[in-house]
């Protein structure tokens, strides 16, 4: 079993269309780091260059926010969901 | 619902399903707010709209359709657009707030003025495929400065304008937020707070996530006055 990452539509052009890739890493930064492998440029869209999760970037491990756990330290395992959650702004025009 | 206000910011692809939805449950006032024209690129998610309102204010648009099908309701037109220096005085007398604008500095400045103000917002966003929706009840649930502390940058994230959305999520996010509205109103169910919904239009699936106040948000920990960016 692998870490199920559910991918936010404006981000599936880096992982060939999927809706949920698969990764693995005893942490989210090192699940970060094992998804740019597989899909390249996915990392910069989710961290900035400094290597912290962007501020219009949300990440959550089984529904919680990692903001409020141990940001990209949290420990994560088989079996985990992690969404992300991209701030979007369309609407009116 | 005869007694209430609702205020719909941005009378486009969200504010039109939304405002019609509102308008045929007899909702007592209606206030749209836009400072844009009719655009034929707007026609096929704006669906008070017509190809020959080209040119024309959004909110007359919208109002002419409006009054036509729900003449018990009063629809207030204000061709405006909702910025930094009038937003607290154009929104004082909204019982809530539809947010339906297009950009995150809209976004942001109507989080912070509905928190300023105490009155709940239906927020919601779409682009391309992608809706989400949460309703924030100041001081009593997240806000969207909660959930994101800051607006991108321009340039980081595409607006729908700039990207393109599918037209039928408009019409489902919108109306979305006037289920909200009522269940607001009529104080029946359950509300979207301290949860985001996220619709994927593509794969079909709506899901949760859980929000939680920021004891150091920006807008709703210490109620700061309204402001745009990165205040």
């Amino acid at each position: 079993m692998a870490i199920q990452v559910r991918i936010p539509t404006p981000l599936r052009k880096l992982t060939g269309g999927s809706e949920s890739v698969s990764g693995s890493g005893a942490t989210v930064a090192a699940l970060v780091q094992d998804l740019e492998t597989r899909h390249p440029g996915l990392k910069e869209r989710i961290c900035d260059d400094a290597g912290k999760v962007r501020r219009f970037v949300n990440v959550y491990v089984n529904g919680d926010d990692i903001r409020f756990l141990d940001n990209l330290e949290t420990p994560v395992k088989d079996g985990d969901e992690i969404s992300i959650v991209p701030a979007i702004a369309g609407g009116a025009r | 619902m005869r007694d209430a206000a609702v205020a719909i910011v941005g009378v486009g692809a969200l504010g039109c399903a939304a405002a019609e939805a509102l308008a045929r449950a007899r909702v007592g006032r209606l206030i749209l707010l836009d400072g844009d024209v009719v655009e034929r690129s707007n026609l096929h998610r704006q669906l008070l709209h017509r190809d020959g309102d080209r040119g024309r204010p959004k909110v007359e648009s919208a109002a002419e359709r409006l009054a036509a099908l729900a003449p018990g309701t009063v629809i207030e037109r204000r061709t405006v657009r909702v910025a930094a220096e009038n937003a607290a005085a154009l929104l004082a007398d909204a019982t809530c707030i539809v947010d339906a604008t297009d950009g995150f500095e809209s976004k942001f400045l109507l989080n912070d003025t509905a928190v300023a103000l105490g009155t709940p917002l239906v927020h919601a966003g779409i682009v391309r495929f992608l809706g989400q929706l949460m309703t924030v009840l100041p001081g009593r649930s997240a806000c969207v400065r909660c959930l994101f502390r800051a607006p991108p940058e321009p340039g980081d994230v595409p607006s729908c304008q700039e990207a393109g959305v599918l037209g039928s999520l408009a019409g489902t996010i919108g109306l979305l937020q006037a289920a909200e509205v009522l269940r607001y109103l009529t104080g029946t169910g359950s509300l979207l707070t301290d949860r985001l919904l996220t619709y994927d239009a593509l794969a079909n699936r709506f899901r949760h996530v859980r929000l939680r106040r920021n004891s150091s948000c920006p807008a709703c920990s210490t109620r700061l006055a309204v402001t745009t960016r990165n205040s």
